[in-house]
């Protein structure tokens, strides 16, 4: 209560000292942007330059950038902003995080923002499975920006070794168990395939329940499948290609290390983020290819990374600033150099469509991989509570990769616990 | 000496010499990977050749001069604040019998056990209505009455001879004329103990920092390096060993420089 | 009379700076903690209310929460005790003249003044599978690799491991300081007896350095509670909460899943925890313990 009258005062104050400034000088719209990157280096040197090349076009919009840590740092710090009074007017946050940022009452739809028929055509000019992570209630809330699909990387000098076909990878999950005993090694040295499970095991797990034609939530956050008998299946295969087919590692598989293992060819297959790709490409000493994920009953992968989103203490001048802003760096152009540059999806059939990106993809096939499995796609796990949810899910996955728990009995408590969760949200 | 005694002497120094190339071989191999190029990381070739290359990758991908400097001031800050406010505090336990200084002196101690970092939540929620979330006096608040710095320069101020504390006082000195002259000067020795440990606490110090901080500009070196060791996509094996020794340079080389010293100040911060 | 009340005065305007700041920051919140733990998890659309206990008795159904608090337990009891045994060994290694001493003391003291987060980032080289250190070494033997940190049975192991080697050489710097302060004549005259040195050390030399055991054994416990800063980089707690602790958990519950109340509840545990050992301390160890 407090902090809202609060903000509500400084807002106050704050538009009557624009009002004011206004007529000494050209009112100047100022927005803060909170952006995830972890470290400096060339994601942040590419977002400044997108950004000084909006604020050349529109000199009456100001942009701060502040890069705020990873995805989670870039939500604390956000949120954090928002309730101590800070101004933000926008930030490209986690795809999935849209369910606390709505309880939250942090966030705005675009549906309420946008005004003309044009720009209510532009919320539909994006690949409408990126877009699942960002609809909810019948309203839009985040724009895709920093999107990644899951590819499988895999290891050519390894298949030509093997006697496989380097040009065909494993397309269904009985190919990739047999090419998997191909490719390990019997001393244990050298392994078939990996796919991580540190990090971001419901991800990775998202990209197997799909392939067993099962979601594993519904389109309102409240209620999730994790002990549907497809789900089961799922994580019985994940946990056979160790045990049974002998072609992964036992137990836990490290995310932050796998491309090293890849790398050094520890492992000839790998599911990673295509956000790999430019590293992968630039340090691989052998030929590498990179294929769609293999199907069982049909392909599948969830869609990753984060969104835009505007919040919702904001004027009507910052949100038209900000729709600006967000159109400006989502159009077809601006996306194919940012795919180019970052390795992250273009996020509308339109920035595939541009020649640019057109001619990168004929020097290098594999930077439209993620784009032709867009057809196959689903949302990222997200909920309410995702992050008690995630972590019940994630526990299940590693305690069943680990030999501690069954399938059946950590999928349900699992789902139990997502019951409990989610109960008071349905 | 017994014969067995005797024996024993060798077989005592190869054990000893034994335990200590394994305690060092850890930050061995840091350097091994740092100085070499990737390819080596996991593969040892003593032909191999010696590169900066890792140290300038990873000072590209990550401001850690930056990291290194918000680090620098952060404890520099801390350790002014600690040392004005613990010897203040000393001073008055030490020679003031005031009233509920008994009280005080345990509600004092109870900060050994309960630490800032164990009260992240509520301290996160203090420093948030202050305003002062990411920044270095945020990082720097909750720990500059340090219990223990009130410990230590209470025990030192209690040992300074009373004759001293008389003879400064018939010259004219008042109440904090003696403690510049008497106290401050004889508890040298604590001060240059409690500043080590407490400088390469803070430099080591990760967790609460890694709650108050959110930008580069507030950062310290080990979240900066907590956060580049654990990225989203993995970073490079060898950029991660160097930006490693990146962070524990500083601390390193002025640990090796005044290794006596250091020990010497943990002991005798240890002993109490 | 005068001059009695000026001490009190003097006395409470010393203290003021660092007591203001100590309430704030240590008092103040360990009362603050308490009172949210009775409140729900509010957010704008549903405020927080009062719940009693409510979450104490969620916390008591929470698995994770036993998990980690097992995991503290086995962590406390796998790094102490080694650690304390290998710090006196070290100790009594660099008090005797050793050729190359400071070389040796340097080795043992080194770890200690690196953080916890950059001896995590060179250890996990040593565990990754594969291609990790460790396993190149057992590869060299012809043995098989191991997922270190993948494996429920092994993370804890490795991760002790890692931390009694960070850990031994800060307790041997206190020993070091007791022995120094043991004459040498009690050693000769022992030896002179015919006892061997081990029966010296036994009988006289390890009572002796007692109390300093106490001492470390009290803090190395209160220490064990908050050494997570690993976690961040090694397992993240995993898999499934195998080497999650306390500390990491509250994290957790506080800043990623924004339950600050259900966080607030775990943060009393812990209070309890260091108050239980801060007592034992207290009155068990203080009558044995000389301070200066």
């Amino acid at each position: 209560m407090f902090h809202r009258m609060k903000n509500g005062l400084m807002a106050a104050a704050t538009a009557a000292f624009m009002m004011g400034s206004a007529t000494v000088a050209q009112a100047a719209t100022e927005l803060t942007m909170y952006y995830p990157v972890a470290v400096g280096g060339p994601l942040t040197k590419i977002v400044d330059g997108l950004v000084d090349d909006f604020m050349k076009e529109n000199p009456d919009i100001k942009v701060n950038a502040i890069y705020a840590g990873n995805y989670n740092d870039a939500r604390i710090k956000a949120l954090a902003a928002l309730k101590s009074g800070e101004p933000a007017q926008l930030s490209v946050m986690f795809s999935i995080d849209i369910y606390e940022l709505i309880e939250q009452d942090a966030i705005v739809a675009f549906d309420d923002i946008v005004e003309t028929a044009e720009e209510k055509a532009w919320l539909d000019s994006f690949y409408p499975t990126l877009m699942q992570n960002g609809r909810t209630a019948g309203k839009t809330w985040g724009i895709p920006f920093q999107r990644s699909t899951i590819v499988m990387y895999y290891n050519k000098d390894k298949f030509r070794a093997a006697g496989l076909d380097p040009e065909n990878a494993p397309a269904t999950w009985d190919e990739l168990v047999e090419a998997g005993k191909k490719l390990t090694a019997a001393d244990g040295s050298e392994w078939g395939m990996m796919i991580p499970s540190t990090g971001y095991p419901y991800w990775m797990f998202g990209a197997l329940t799909m392939q067993n034609d099962q979601v594993l939530m519904n389109g309102a956050g409240d209620t999730t499948f994790f002990d549907a008998p497809a789900t089961v299946e799922a994580l019985q295969f994940w946990k056979d290609l160790g045990t049974k087919h002998k072609v992964m590692p036992e137990g836990t598989i490290e995310w932050g290390t796998l491309r090293k293992n890849f790398l050094e060819g520890k492992t000839a297959i790998m599911w990673h983020s295509t956000g790999n790709l430019t590293a992968v490409k630039k340090n691989a000493t052998f030929d590498f290819g990179v294929a769609m994920l293999p199907e069982n009953k049909r392909r599948g992968t969830p869609t990753g990374g984060g969104n835009f989103y505007i919040f919702k203490q904001t004027s009507p001048e910052e949100r038209k600033a900000a729709m600006k802003l967000i159109r400006f760096m989502t159009n077809p152009e601006r996306a194919a150099e940012w795919s180019m540059k970052t390795g992250y999806m273009g996020v509308s059939p339109a920035a595939y469509d541009t020649k640019q990106l057109q001619d990168y993809v004929k020097t290098f096939p594999y930077a439209a991989v993620a784009r032709d499995q867009l057809e196959f796609a689903t949302a990222e796990l997200s909920t309410f509570q995702t992050g008690r949810v995630r972590k019940a899910l994630d526990d299940a996955i590693q305690a069943v990769l680990t030999g501690s728990k069954t399938p059946e009995k950590a999928l349900t408590e699992a789902q139990e616990t997502a019951d409990r969760l989610l109960k008071a949200y349905r | 000496m017994t014969a067995l005694d005797r024996l024993s002497r060798p077989l005592e120094i190869t054990a000893a010499w034994a335990l200590a190339l394994l305690w060092a071989s850890p930050l061995l191999y840091a350097f091994w990977a740092a100085f070499h190029g990737p390819e080596y990381a996991v593969n040892f070739d003593l032909a191999a050749p010696l590169t900066l290359e890792n140290f300038r990758e990873a000072l590209a991908q990550a401001p850690f001069l930056r990291y290194g400097f918000n680090t620098f001031l952060l404890v520099t800050l801390l350790l002014a604040g600690q040392f004005i406010l613990c010897t203040l505090a000393a001073y008055a336990f030490a020679r003031f019998r005031f009233y509920g200084s008994d009280v005080a002196f345990a509600l004092v101690l109870v900060q050994l056990m309960v630490t800032p970092e164990i009260l992240i939540v509520e301290n996160y929620r203090t420093l948030a209505g202050l305003s002062l979330v990411d920044s270095i006096s945020g990082i720097a608040l909750p720990y500059m009455a340090s219990a223990f710095g009130i410990f230590l320069l209470r025990q030192a101020f209690k040992s300074t001879p009373q004759e001293l504390v008389d003879a400064a006082r018939l010259e004219g000195c008042g109440v904090f004329g003696v403690l510049r002259r008497v106290y401050i000067p004889l508890a040298k020795p604590t001060y240059l103990a409690y500043g080590l440990v407490s400088v390469s606490h803070h430099w080591n110090n990760f967790l609460w920092p890694l709650v108050i901080t959110n930008s580069v500009e507030t950062r310290p070196l080990t979240v900066g390096l907590g956060i580049f060791g654990a990225p989203e996509s993995g970073a490079d094996w060898s950029i991660i060993s160097a930006a490693t020794l990146l962070s524990v340079a500083p601390l390193l080389i002025a640990f090796l420089l005044f290794q006596r010293q250091f020990v010497q100040s943990f002991m005798h911060a240890g002993i109490k | 009379m005068r001059q009695d009340t000026l001490r009190h005065v003097y006395g409470w305007l010393l203290l003021t700076p660092a007591a203001i700041l100590l309430v704030a920051f240590t008092h103040y919140p360990t009362v603050a903690t308490f009172i949210n733990s009775l409140f729900s998890k509010g957010n704008p659309i549903r405020p927080s209310r009062f719940v009693g206990f409510e979450n104490y008795a969620l916390m008591m159904e929470d698995p994770i929460f036993w998990k980690v608090l097992g995991n503290n337990a086995i962590f406390a009891l796998g790094t102490i005790p080694t650690s304390i045994a290998l710090a006196i060994v070290m100790a009594l290694f660099v008090n005797s003249r050793l050729p190359g001493l400071g070389l040796v003391r340097m080795a043992y003291f080194t770890p200690t003044v690196l953080p916890m987060i950059a001896v995590a980032n060179i250890w996990l080289f040593f565990y990754t599978p594969g291609i990790g250190l460790i396993d190149q070494i057992l590869g060299l033997f012809g043995l098989p690799g191991h997922n270190w940190l993948g494996d429920p049975d092994t993370v804890m192991p490795a991760i002790i491991v890692m931390t009694i080697w960070k850990e031994a050489g800060f307790f041997m710097i206190f020993y070091l300081a007791a022995l120094q302060n043991i004459p040498a004549e009690l050693r000769e005259a022992a030896l002179l007896e015919g006892a061997s040195r081990w029966t010296y050390f036994r009988r006289v030399l390890f009572p002796l350095l007692m109390p300093t055991t106490l001492f470390v054994l009290i803090n190395a416990v209160l220490n064990s509670f908050k050494l997570v800063d690993h976690l961040f980089v090694l397992t993240k707690g995993g898999p499934d909460n195998a080497s999650n602790l306390l500390l990491y958990y509250i994290f957790e519950t506080a800043f990623s899943f924004f339950d600050t109340t259900y966080g607030a509840t775990l943060t009393v545990v812990l209070l309890l925890l260091l108050a239980v050992f801060a007592l034992v301390q207290f009155f068990l160890l203080d009558k044995r313990i000389h301070y200066r």
